[in-house]
């Protein structure tokens, strides 16, 4: 259920477009912000905002990969693996976080398709906050860095926390 | 010439010339090329194009070439234009055919041997005829579980689907419940419903029909058998009055499946879920098989001999008017005839209803201008004085509902609840319960020019702003959408509505074949053929007497037997104790009557106190005609011979008469049609050989409704052994049907003639109530009822595939007065009338005005125990429960 | 090399000025910004916006190359509301220049799509923003609410009478809703699955109503434009390619990153001058020239002497410029690995519409995984031209034919026929071609 303080914001948001139908994937952002995942419950809840029925939502949610319908943990890392990352490093990354990671329930590691970051590739986002240039151990310090709060993270559908 | 016939003369022929395959035809821009090329016996392979639905050009099996376009585009999204030239059968057309087979076959678990689909699989038989023969897929498939349920009658088997998307667009589009969805993309695209709601649609089982691959199946159906064991007919389904066209298939003498056939007039193909799957209860274990004398099994001869006897000591002892037959309206337009004739013309009473209380006057649903089904599609306006057309008459709602998102006819409301509906409403005029007959007067009035007065409500001037400009008539759903009151608001907005120009009516009654049982004179001062018994003349010639005055109606009957006028009751597949509105005022006339003579499939509430119980035949087990909503005859015929020794109505009838000293003399089925229509004034022209060849049936008055006749092709209209059932199941036409109209009057010719002496019919005389209503007790909320599509009847609770989908009784308010009354949603209350009292849950609802509160008639809980006949409104207390 | 190898700065100019504050309202406002939408109030002439941009030659700057005059010219006038809707899905396959302007200057995106709103006469345009541009999302939406407060946004813009809203959407997680009809229909709360055209969005767009959709670059691009003057923009660039263009260079290069290139560059420069060459002192493999769509291309002279130019390298090579993506492969890169990856990419992102590309772009990212990985079978090669064709039926040709909606249905069956154009000896050798097996 949305808190009270978003579920002002849902208002807001459905009011920004001609069709509250507009709304599904803003007010899926902000519940997954809200619960760190895109509960079945959150899915009906936004029907009812989006004048629609919860299979609806789900079907539209489920095409979006950032939508989380299983709770991930607080932090969402997200590696690249795509073309230019592939050739720079991104591989080994993914598999020394994946491993490190494995049994932490707080962090979810996936591999993810390109993020724009290859510049300074191989590149990760953390809450959809980027980090680029990495080897795989200054990947695990940022994301232990994210875990013992000397960095904040955004919520893990890339909102900023209240 | 008939009006609509110059009409069509005058319109200027714009058509396009499209080539396909080097041959060039005609065709009407913008329409799809691959239906063109349908049309004209090309036949371009498809998946996802269903001719009903909207193209989405998924599953790019329709590909072809045509000149001037590059690659190769999609017939099913392509619109013809003029000149067009279009190749189906080149070398690059065929790779791509392989190729999209070769693609579909991919993920496909190729189980045909223990899919349902194995004999009639699309896919099956399109990679037989279009396909590659061979797949050089050697990687791993993808995996689902495998079948789940979707809903309580469909199962999904995700691996065998081919994502053509026409179950989701058939959910979303046209049943209007989106509650299965895409999920996941790419190739882990799947259906799915949200897990914590089922595919609980009205209409689900249409899924199954146009699934082109085995993924949907039906719980009912699966693993029952395989189409080349299957018989078939093509029949009328009569569950509701809307009887959309069906093709019956048995296996063994079991009824096995109905699928839908596509009528342009009536059904476009679909079915509802009761219809599909409520002929289940023709084989129940419930059914009566033996006559019964005070509840022992006896011989046809001696339950025959001790009904006729009843009868005529009744009549001889108490008069005619001591009998009453109540019901009728499930049978056959010749089971009702026949019953007309005994009670009419043998035993010379009057005092007939096929309509339960929950109908509307005789004179009135035959009496107005009547509006065809498809009238809906042009009219100028929709208004709906109904009950919700979902739960009484399911594919009508779907009529309905394209005309208003499809067609953007207006869709004026006069409901004072939600409704399956409200969605599509484009004015909604929120009449009070009880006030739609003065709210109906001010949009009259506001139609005829009041509406540039400043006053008026603007709710009414947007109504009357949609209407102006917009040709067609307006088409009125008249019916009952609220048991829980007295028929006479509803007749006054009629009244009122009736008095506008340009006006049709399209009839709501719901019970499976009311409207020719009407149409047939089972009504009280009503002969056959839509006449009153004034016009006796075509009848008496047969019947030799008929009743003077009229008799009563179905309420009248029921206060009759109270008071002790009428001795003996004739239940005609009629439960009155629970089915009547009002349960304690039918309990009170089955337990004060002498006698009841039942006949029917079934014991009920009713037949426990009968004293003759006459087992009858059911759907699927007789043949002959039934009248729709529309006033379409159509052809119902057997697939299944009875089970135990059970009769159709007619021969009944007849026996009785027989036994009475009237032979009617009617030794077929076929014979009582076309004495039907000797003795009917609306049929003239029509015959028992004209309607079994009709292809849409033809529409009363027979002899209005000539130039729309097409007859079907003798060797393509039997359904037998063609096993498409995806794709629209259309019955061929004749080539020239129109040649051979004759115009004299023969009641054995082939088609009706298009002119002869116009008899005078029925017209209702618009005898307006004005309805003062009872003011509302601050205490109480006033009761909106109407019958639930799953309710209580044999159709539900004798198949046991919809038994489970019983509507659970559920008092719905306001969220104001949940609020009121200080419980949650879904919390137990206690409900009470001058009637009755019970306790049920409450939950609050979008829509619903303060002070007015929902409930279903039930056979438990149901309003029905709440109401009272006599009351203009239905006031209850709801309390908390301590 | 012949000419002078170096950017040319227009729309990137504030942000490569001013890295740390480029997104600032204080720093844009310093810098001249909003000037040119104040102007545009002030001349209320949309005809002068129009003529300017169509003297350009301006073409979108998405990978589609259509000339956004001509667009303009195609909305219909029906009386239907029109949409402005800012193409901010960038998603492609190393394509990363749009995420310089949407977080580096946010201002000039808001300023551009004021004066195209101007033009269209829409009075609420959506920016649909990638979903994983968080820091993106954030700019955007804090220089739309500073842009209020300073009265460049909102109803009765700085007293013209002008409203407009703009709403900023984020996506999440699908580059299919980088097509333009999948935007679309994602904008409307629906899964990201591409239209059937006709009709386009231009005429029955969103809410069935017209719709202009462009990219970022292309809306940063236009205040430029009416700054310069087209006839001025138009001297940049070469032929039907006039101005300039973000490319994002990546892979084995010394110096990788977004530049701003005039058209009419060679390749060569752009690789060896542009982005310093090769890395590590290795040889040139094999290279993307636009994005990871279209055909590659090699070390090859005829390659590297290509102009910069969209027209010609489609005319001449077979491949194009797409999205502005370069992607530069050494000489240890094996062929098959970026193109499993590729097939791996458009697989995982095919919306599932379309049969070929559905199961096909599966079908052939399972053959390549094996070939990539060591599994390869003597016929593999000739399997991937056969699915290939079920695809795209002109395997080898472009522009390519296609038996899908959208152009993703094609786009890894490039990757499949530079395997088969460039590399099919080597290709052969991985899959045991001529080994007893």
């Amino acid at each position: 259920m949305f808190t009270d303080a978003n579920k002002r914001r849902a208002v807001e948001i459905v009011a920004q477009y001609p069709n509250a139908h507009s709304a599904i994937l803003p007010l899926a952002h902000l519940a997954q912000d809200q619960d760190g995942w895109l509960s079945l419950e959150a899915m009906d809840e936004i029907a009812e905002y989006c004048e629609t029925t919860g299979a609806d939502v789900q079907g539209v949610c489920s095409f979006y990969t950032m939508y989380k319908r299983r709770p991930c943990g607080k932090l969402v890392v997200s590696v690249c693996t795509n073309v230019t990352c592939l050739v720079v490093g991104g591989p080994e990354v993914l598999e020394h976080l994946e491993h490190k990671y494995a049994s932490d329930d707080e962090v979810f590691i996936e591999e993810v398709e390109c993020l724009a970051a290859c510049g300074n590739a191989p590149s990760m986002q953390v809450n959809y906050d980027y980090h680029e240039h990495l080897t795989a151990r200054r990947a695990e310090e940022i994301v232990d860095d994210y875990k013992t709060g000397r960095r904040t993270p955004r919520g893990v559908s890339g909102g900023i926390r209240e | 010439m008939t009006a609509t016939e110059v009409e069509r003369d005058e319109e200027p022929k714009v058509t396009v010339s499209v080539t396909i395959d080097g041959t060039t035809v005609e065709a009407k821009p913008g329409e799809l090329l691959i239906k063109v090329a349908q049309e004209n016996g090309v036949y371009i392979p498809r998946f996802c194009w269903h001719e009903r639905m909207k193209p989405v050009g998924m599953c790019r099996m329709c590909l072809v070439e045509v000149d001037g376009i590059r690659g190769l585009p999609p017939a099913c999204t392509m619109p013809v234009a003029d000149g067009m030239v279009c190749h189906t059968e080149t070398p690059a057309v065929k790779q791509a055919q392989d190729d999209v087979l070769e693609f579909l076959l991919v993920n496909h678990p190729l189980d045909c041997p223990v899919c349902d689909r194995g004999g009639e699989c699309p896919l099956q038989d399109t990679t037989l005829a279009f396909g590659p023969g061979e797949s050089r897929f050697v990687e791993e498939k993808r995996h689902f579980e495998k079948p789940i349920p979707i809903s309580d009658v469909v199962l999904l088997d995700r691996e065998r689907c081919i994502q053509c998307a026409r179950c989701t667009r058939f959910a979303d589009e046209i049943a209007g419940d989106p509650l299965i969805s895409f999920v996941d993309r790419g190739d882990r695209t799947q259906v799915l419903n949200h897990p914590d709601h089922p595919f609980a649609s009205y209409f689900s089982g249409n899924v199954v029909q146009i699934c082109p691959v085995g993924a949907l199946t039906a719980k009912p159906y699966r693993f029952r058998a395989r189409p080349w064991d299957l018989a078939t007919v093509e029949t009328s389904c009569s569950q509701c009055a809307m009887h959309c066209r069906g093709a019956l298939q048995s296996s063994s003498n079991r009824m096995v499946r109905l699928l839908a056939v596509d009528s342009d007039a009536v059904n476009h193909g679909w079915l509802c879920d009761k219809g599909r799957y409520g002929f289940e209860y023709v084989h129940s274990d419930e059914r009566v098989r033996e006559p019964e004398v005070d509840g022992v099994a006896v011989s046809w001869p001696q339950a025959l001999d001790v009904a006729s006897e009843a009868l005529r000591s009744a009549r001889d002892l108490h008069g005619a008017e001591s009998i009453a037959f109540l019901g009728g309206a499930r049978g056959t337009n010749e089971d009702a005839y026949a019953w007309v004739r005994l009670a009419k013309g043998v035993l010379g009473t009057d005092n007939v209803d096929s309509q339960l209380g929950d109908g509307l006057p005789a004179e009135l649903v035959l009496g107005v201008e009547r509006a065809s089904i498809s009238d809906c599609d042009s009219a100028a306006a929709i208004v709906l004085l109904a009950p919700d057309l979902k739960e009484a008459l399911p594919v009508l709602h779907l009529r309905v509902r394209r005309a208003a998102i499809e067609l953007n006819v207006p869709l004026i409301d006069l409901s004072s609840v939600p409704h399956g509906l409200s969605r599509n409403v484009t004015h909604a005029l929120a009449p009070k319960p009880g006030e739609q007959g003065k709210r109906a007067e001010q949009l009259v009035a506001a139609l005829q020019g009041d509406a540039q007065n400043d006053n008026v409500d603007p709710v009414l001037r947007a109504a009357v702003e949609a209407i102006s400009g917009r040709d067609g008539d307006i088409v009125v759903i008249l019916g009952r959408a609220n048991l829980a009151e007295r028929a006479d608001a509803t007749i006054q907005a009629a009244a009122a509505l009736a008095g506008l120009a340009n006006v049709k009516f399209l009839s709501a009654l719901r019970r499976g074949n009311v409207h020719g049982a009407l149409e047939a004179g089972l009504a009280p001062g009503i002969l056959p053929g839509r006449v009153t018994i004034e016009h006796r003349d075509a009848v008496e010639q047969v019947w030799g007497a008929v009743p003077e005055t009229p008799g009563l109606d179905a309420e009248g009957i029921l206060r009759a037997a109270v008071a002790g006028s009428v001795k003996t009751l004739v239940l005609l597949g009629a439960d009155p104790v629970g089915d009547f509105p009002d349960r304690a005022l039918a309990l009170a006339a089955i337990n004060a009557v002498g006698t009841v003579i039942a006949v029917d499939g079934f014991r009920n509430n009713s037949t426990a106190r009968a004293n003759v119980l006459l087992p009858a035949t059911m759907f699927g087990e007789k043949s002959g005609t039934v009248t729709n909503l529309e006033g379409r005859i159509q052809r119902v015929n057997q697939k299944v011979s009875p089970d135990g020794t059970a009769m159709d109505d007619w021969r009944i009838a007849g026996e009785i008469a027989f036994r009475l000293g009237d032979d009617f003399d009617l030794e077929s089925v076929d014979e009582v049609t076309d004495e039907l229509v000797r003795v009917s004034p609306a049929l003239r022209g029509g015959s028992s050989k004209l309607f079994g060849t009709a292809r849409d049936g033809i529409r009363i008055p027979v002899y209005e409704h000539a130039h729309e006749l097409v007859l079907r092709d003798g060797a393509k209209g039997v359904l037998e052994g063609d096993g498409v059932s995806w794709e629209p199941i259309k019955v061929q036409a004749e080539v020239s049907p129109q040649a051979e109209v004759s115009p004299q009057v023969d009641a054995s010719a082939d088609v009706p003639p298009t002119s002869l002496d116009v008899p005078v019919l029925l017209t209702w005389n618009r005898n307006a109530p004005n309805v003062q209503l009872p003011g509302a007790d601050a205490y109480s909320v006033r009761l909106v009822s109407g019958a639930a599509l799953y309710d209580h009847g044999n159709a539900v609770n004798a198949s046991p595939s919809l038994a489970g989908l019983r509507a659970v009784p559920k008092l719905l308010v306001s969220a104001a007065d949940l609020q009121r009354l200080g419980v949650t949603n879904g919390t137990e209350v206690h409900v009470a009338s001058a009637k009755g009292a019970f306790n049920v849950a409450v939950h609050a609802v979008r829509g619903i005005a303060q002070g007015v509160a929902q409930l279903a008639m039930g056979d438990e809980h149901g309003a029905n125990e709440l109401i009272d006949a006599a009351s203009l409104a239905t006031d209850v207390r709801v309390e908390t429960i301590r | 090399m012949s000419k002078e190898v170096r950017e040319t700065r227009i729309v990137s100019r504030r942000v490569r000025e001013f890295p740390d504050d480029s997104h600032t309202m204080s720093r844009v406002l310093a810098d001249g910004g909003y000037e040119m939408w104040k102007e545009v109030l002030r001349r209320a002439d949309t005809q002068w916006i129009h003529d300017e941009v169509k003297a350009s030659g301006l073409r979108g700057r998405g990978g589609a190359n259509f000339p956004t005059a001509i667009k303009w010219e195609s909305l219909p006038d029906n009386g239907l509301p029109r949409h402005l809707v800012i193409n901010a899905d960038e998603g492609e396959p190393s394509t990363f220049k749009d995420r310089l302007l949407l977080e580096g200057d946010p201002h000039a995106l808001v300023e551009g799509v004021c004066i195209e709103a101007f033009r269209i006469g829409s009075h609420r345009a959506f920016i649909y923003m990638r979903g994983e541009f968080a820091l993106g999302a954030d700019r955007v939406t804090q220089a739309i609410v500073e842009a209020r407060a300073n009265g460049f946004v909102g109803s009765n813009i700085l007293g013209s009478g002008f409203d407009l809203e703009i709403v900023v959407h984020r996506g999440a997680g699908a580059y299919i809703c980088g097509e333009e009809s999948a935007l679309i229909e994602s904008l409307e709360g629906k899964r990201g699955m591409p239209r059937i055209k006709p009709p386009l969005p231009i005429h029955v767009g969103l809410y069935s109503q017209p719709t202009v959709v462009n990219n970022v670059e292309t809306v940063c691009t236009i205040t430029h434009i009416l700054k310069m003057g087209g006839a001025e923009y138009a001297k940049l660039g070469v032929n039907r390619s006039t101005g300039t263009r973000l490319a994002a260079i990546s892979g084995h290069v010394k110096k990788p990153g977004v530049y701003e290139l005039e058209f009419g560059m060679t390749l060569r420069e752009i690789i060896f001058g542009i982005a310093g060459g090769i890395r590590d002192d290795k040889q040139l493999k094999f290279f993307l020239p636009g994005g990871a769509s279209f055909q590659w291309l090699t070390s090859s002279d005829e390659h590297l002497d290509q102009v910069y130019d969209i027209d010609d390298i489609s005319a001449k090579l077979g491949t194009t410029l797409g999205s502005g993506a370069i992607m530069v492969y050494d000489e240890d890169t094996d062929p098959l690995l970026v193109a499993w990856r590729l097939a791996k990419f458009y697989a995982h992102e095919s919306c599932g519409k379309c049969t070929p590309c559905r199961e096909g772009s599966g079908w052939l990212e399972k053959i390549l995984y094996r070939m990539s990985h060591g599994e390869g079978r003597p016929n593999d090669m000739d399997a991937l031209l056969d699915i290939s064709a079920g695809i795209s039926p002109d395997v080898l040709k472009a522009p390519f034919t296609q038996t899908t909606i959208c152009p993703l249905g094609p786009s890894p069956v490039s990757a499949v026929a530079s395997l088969q154009k460039w590399f099919r000896p080597e290709v052969e050798a991985a899959c045991g071609v001529g080994v007893l097996t």
